[in-house]
């Protein structure tokens, strides 16, 4: 079995067998640990409307600004970069598509009643490239700036690896630059295949997180009534 | 034992704050016991609050270190160490290699080492001298951690390890033992009533075996501003009001929860739920104390284990409810002011408008600072910050962030309604000289009651 047959074949079904049972295994382990009821008296008693805070943290108060604009800009970019290129690149969707079809046993289109629009080549390299250039920016910012560094551990550093090198090697797939295609898409493959395996043990799971985190202290403070 | 906390830390009642005598040793340690069973009981305390929020909360941090651009201390010093989630750095640490979905791959593998004594000593500077649990941070982080809420948490693991810094950790014994961490017994606190009553020349009811309201003061007010126990007496007056003071149940501050010794905290609080069950009150006023509004408001019915049997209010609140009932009558003061926002009872409490609504009917010209309410910054004496000496020279510095604030208003007069921050400003008014007052916004109402 060559590099590429592996990678499409076990090397992609155990990494989809690691990403979906750690991604379980690590929300079961937090939402399964026991919550304490609040017996205070709320101020608010709809606390499920705290659950806004979801989308209002996506962009800080204006008092808060001034001093994480480089964070949230470049953040912002490597994350929409990133996305439109996992999603709208028509290879991606087909191999989305057999996977949904897999799972579910039905087509995505019978489904949603449309097709997974794709966009074009170019502009997926562009939104790519973007997505390289922003994620370069905040590896630099996270060693030059104090804060950071001294936060960062081998999880932040690895993290970015694996977000990087599937979208580096996916680019230079895509361009058929250095190597000849089958090798080039194998290293992609095993770039994703890293990422999926990495992905329900380090910060990468903030994907899930974000929302848990976001929507209980929405709710804990609409329940007192506080600023969220 | 009595003898030697008052020996090593007696009350200091002379300046411009309350607090305990300060202490020699730094990096302070409370009882006799090997490095390795400190650390265990650290421990011990750490995991017993990981439930399910800590968890979601700790899992969720991505290291982008925007909450730093939140915390005063970070914005007057630029050290990285006061970033607010590294102040949780041992928590976190105990978290993932003890306790979290994936710790049995950690400590199989040592991918996270066990916490250190001398860790944990290291960071009692960051968890009490340099945190005042604002919440600023809360509010920053862009995954919607409450950092805030975990820093009050790994309190408990150092409380538990004996690692306070010594003057909360002797206010709050005190406040154990004596029923006052500042020296209010109740002896005190009933001759301190007897003298204002008789100053001001108003009755102040004590221990009536049943009234509507219970009233409370915070340690702070009786020993150093006695005339809020007036204050509070002319405007219960003023509104015809069933009410009265208990001594069984009388004093809101509770230095069990600033320093994180959650028994003391608990008895504190049955203290006060007790009395306002023994008189049958309806209502229970919380003072002009920040924590104390966290405390009993916000926890009190999960220390009391079921729901109060009584309404809890912060003194603002009671005002503005009758400001808005139309019972509380105000002469107009025709001045301007800006409002500190106490950190508990505001950004963290959600009590942001009802002093607001006070001012207004005092005639007050509100000059808001920038940034203000949930986003004010905190006075920098806040979660027994203003009580730890060695923290003084930093305290100062996150200060003078305010001072600028106030200044820039132009306000006539800045008013509170929490007299921890009352203090901090008395005392950060001396340090720098500076011409401005706190003042108290029950005092001004009090001074401003319209006659009948």
């Amino acid at each position: 079995m060559d590099l590429l047959a592996f990678t499409r074949g076990p090397g992609m079904h155990w990494a989809l067998t690691i990403f979906v049972i750690g991604i379980l295994w690590r929300l079961l382990g937090i939402l399964l640990l026991r919550g304490r009821r609040d017996l205070s008296e709320p101020r608010n008693t709809a606390v499920w409307k705290g659950l806004r805070l979801i989308g209002l943290r996506s962009w800080p108060r204006k008092e808060f600004l001034g001093g994480t604009a480089f964070g949230e800009i470049m953040g912002y970019t490597f994350h929409i970069g990133f996305l439109v290129a996992l999603f709208f690149y028509l290879p991606h969707i087909l191999y989305f598509e057999d996977l949904f079809k897999g799972v579910l046993g039905v087509n995505f289109h019978r489904v949603f009643g449309f097709d997974w629009p794709s966009l074009p080549g170019a502009a997926i390299y562009f939104f790519a490239a973007v997505s390289v250039a922003a994620l370069v920016a905040v590896l630099v910012h996270r060693i030059w700036d104090p804060v950071k560094r001294m936060l960062s551990n081998f999880d932040d550093y690895f993290s970015w690896f694996v977000t990087i090198a599937p979208v580096a090697t996916g680019m230079l797939a895509f361009s058929h630059f250095g190597a000849p295609y089958p090798t080039l898409l194998a290293v992609h493959l095993l770039a994703v295949e890293l990422l999926m395996v990495w992905f329900p043990f380090g910060k990468l799971m903030h994907s899930f997180t974000i929302f848990l985190a976001r929507g209980t202290q929405g709710m804990q403070f609409e329940r007192k009534g506080a600023p969220l | 034992m009595t003898t030697d906390i008052d020996v090593k830390h007696p009350v200091e009642t002379e300046g411009p704050r309350h607090t305990v005598k300060e202490p020699e040793v730094r990096y302070d340690k409370q009882g006799e016991m090997p490095d390795a069973e400190r650390v265990q009981k650290a421990m011990h305390g750490f995991v017993k609050d990981f439930g399910r929020t800590a968890a979601i909360y700790l899992e969720s941090c991505i290291h982008c270190g925007m909450c730093a651009e939140a915390c005063h201390f970070y914005e007057v010093t630029g050290d990285p160490r006061y970033t607010p989630v590294w102040k949780l750095e041992p928590m976190k640490q105990a978290y993932k290699r003890e306790y979290g979905p994936f710790a049995a791959i950690y400590r199989t593998l040592g991918l996270k080492a066990p916490v250190t004594v001398g860790e944990l000593e290291e960071w009692q500077h960051l968890l009490y001298d340099s945190c005042t649990v604002c919440g600023r941070c809360s509010l920053m982080c862009p995954m919607g951690i409450d950092i805030a809420g975990l820093i009050s948490q790994a309190r408990h693991g150092m409380a538990q390890a004996g690692l306070m810094p010594h003057e909360l950790w002797a206010a709050a014994e005190r406040g154990a033992r004596e029923g006052s961490t500042l020296g209010a017994t109740p002896k005190v606190f009933k001759d301190r009533v007897e003298w204002i009553a008789d100053e001001n020349e108003i009755e102040i009811p004590v221990d009536k075996a049943k009234a509507d309201v219970l009233c409370t003061m915070s340690s702070i007010e009786i020993m150093k501003y006695p005339e809020s126990i007036a204050a509070t007496a002319k405007i219960m007056k003023h509104l015809g009001v069933d009410w009265t003071f208990r001594t069984d149940g009388y004093e809101a501050t509770n230095f069990g929860l600033l320093s994180g010794q959650e028994e003391w905290q608990r008895e504190m609080s049955l203290k006060l739920i007790e009395a306002a069950v023994a008189c049958g009150a309806k209502t229970l006023v919380l003072p002009e104390c920040g924590h104390a509004y966290g405390a009993l408001r916000w926890m009190g019915a999960n220390v009391y284990g079921k729901p109060l049997p009584f309404r809890v209010v912060h003194i603002s609140e009671f005002l503005a409810d009758n400001v808005r009932g139309g019972k509380l009558k105000l002469k107009k003061l025709a001045k301007s002011a800006t409002f500190h926002d106490p950190c508990q009872i505001s950004r963290r409490g959600g009590a942001v408008e009802a002093p607001r609504e006070v001012m207004a009917a005092l005639g007050i010209e509100l000059k808001e600072m920038f940034p203000t309410k949930g986003t004010a910054w905190c006075c920098g004496g806040g979660g027994g910050v203003v009580a730890i000496h060695r923290a003084d020279a930093l305290r100062y510095k996150v200060f003078q962030l305010k001072m600028d604030q106030i200044d820039a208003t132009g306000a006539e007069l800045p008013v509170t309604s929490c007299a921890n921050c009352r203090q901090t400003f008395d005392d950060g008014q001396a340090h720098f000289k500076w011409d401005e007052t706190m003042k108290s916004l029950l005092e001004l109402v009090a001074d401003n009651l319209a006659e009948a």
